[in-house]
């Protein structure tokens, strides 16, 4: 991570709660209590997260959910096969499109 | 190789707690934490388990080792320092001995120490690295322990070889398996039997330990399933940022984060049970501190308490103050560590 990006910004995120500090507890409790333990653990809510970072492309959320679920007892090939997950989705929901493609060509071919 | 043996900067105490003490690091004082939390000066509550550090000599080289022990290390406790031990022992009612090293086992006085601390009615715990108990001047190792019940406490990192290995060497994985096999069809660890074995978790990397019930869970699923291995319970052991982890920490550019994670997970209930609080480590030589990773940066004993087993006064040490300093963050982010494990 550099350039736009800096490591050293994930611990500051709480100052987003600077100028709109109502927002930032709400979204702070809710945040909490998401991945607080319920019908699913916490490791596979960390696990959850880790594909979604990478959906989302979101270089902090990468590093801080490869560090929470390496604390949570997670493993590499666990992690890894999330990353499968999330990037299988990613590219079925691109390759899903070309019935759109096909729609489409079909009303424009003869 | 040792940190010693290198001839690194990092063997050298001095050299540690100049890293440590560093006041450009952005962390509270630790001291500042405990006051914050009400428990400044901390104070021994009491003493109920004496833990003898035998010496650093050890057949293993791992790479997180708090202790920078080794094949090459040759500080080992004598007879007359372990005839030292069992006689302040003997003055107290001190229920358990922890004895660990390096490999404690390979001190041609473990065997003598663990027979006289039965002998005068405690619990004997032996730290054991496992692959000790393949080494040819062991093979009788096992039954010994077994025939004078003698708790193993033993080190796994994880229920795989890649991440055990990278921690601990090739090939330790294997050898660790098959000396739990050894053990359970002594007795040990199976679910009825007095024979205890209890597995040690530390994190392979700089990162905190996961919930000691979740991984505990995983072990035992994932050790019987693959090995039919099985123990009784499993401690999660935060890695100290001392020696040859802090070398870790350092050479990988992990030092500040991983200070600041411990830092910004301190937890008052952990601290209120930290273990210096009712231990007492005795190194190799006879000298005494409140924790074995004291004891490894020369941290001796607090103010006023005796800081050698010649001047043994139980007394003076069940109340003593305990010495403190970044490290201690260690024992006391999320919910705790200790050699028994998780504190809160």
């Amino acid at each position: 991570m550099s350039g736009y990006y800096h490591p050293n910004d994930l611990p500051r995120f709480a100052h987003i709660g600077d100028h709109a500090p109502e927002l930032w507890e709400k979204f702070s409790a809710w945040y909490g209590a998401v991945f607080a333990e319920g019908a699913l653990s916490e490791r596979e809510k960390c696990l959850i997260a880790l594909a979604v970072a990478h959906a989302v492309q979101c270089p902090y959320c990468i590093d801080a959910y490869t560090q929470a679920s390496l604390e949570k007892g997670s493993n590499l090939d666990q992690m890894t096969e999330a990353v499968h997950v999330a990037s299988a989705i990613r590219g079925g929901a691109s390759l899903v499109h070309g019935l759109q493609m096909r729609n489409a060509a079909a009303k424009l071919s003869m | 190789m040792s940190l010693v043996a290198l001839n690194h900067p990092l063997a050298s105490t001095a050299e540690q707690l100049r890293v440590l003490n560093n006041p450009g690091r952005p962390q509270r004082p630790f001291a500042r934490a405990l006051e914050d939390s009400g428990l400044w000066p901390l104070a021994a509550t009491g003493i109920t388990v004496f833990q003898i550090n035998v010496g650093k000599l050890c057949n293993q080289t791992c790479r997180h080792c708090h202790v920078d022990a080794g094949p090459d290390r040759r500080e080992i406790m004598t007879r007359e320092t372990a005839e030292l031990c069992l006689a302040a022992l003997a003055q107290t009612d001190i229920p358990t001995v922890d004895i660990t090293g390096g490999a404690p086992e390979l001190n041609p006085n473990f065997r003598y120490l663990a027979t006289e601390s039965k002998r005068l009615g405690r619990h004997v715990m032996d730290r054991c690295n496992l692959s000790v108990l393949l080494l040819p001047s062991q093979a009788d190792l096992a039954e010994f322990l077994a025939a004078h019940q003698v708790e193993v406490v033993a080190s796994l990192p994880y229920y795989q070889q890649q991440q055990t290995d990278a921690q601990r060497g090739d090939g330790v994985f294997a050898r660790s398996i098959e000396a739990l096999r050894k053990l359970n069809a002594l007795g040990y660890g199976q679910p009825s039997s007095p024979l205890r074995l209890n597995l040690v978790y530390n994190p392979v990397g700089a990162f905190l330990p996961p919930a000691q019930h979740a991984i505990e869970a995983d072990f035992k699923r994932e050790l019987g399933r693959r090995y039919g291995v099985v123990f009784h319970s499993l401690y999660t052991i935060t890695n100290m940022p001392i020696s040859r982890f802090l070398e870790f920490l350092l050479r990988t550019g992990n030092y500040d984060r991983y200070m600041e994670r411990l830092a910004s997970a301190y937890n008052p209930a952990a601290a209120a049970g930290l273990m210096c609080r009712y231990t007492l480590s005795v190194g190799w030589d006879g000298a005494l501190y409140d924790c074995d990773f004291n004891q490894m940066l020369d941290l001796p004993v607090g103010s006023g308490a005796p800081a050698h087993l010649r001047d043994f006064d139980p007394q003076r040490l069940h109340r003593r103050p305990i010495t403190t300093g970044q490290h201690c963050y260690g024992c006391t982010a999320g919910a705790g560590s200790s050699c028994g494990g998780v504190t809160a």
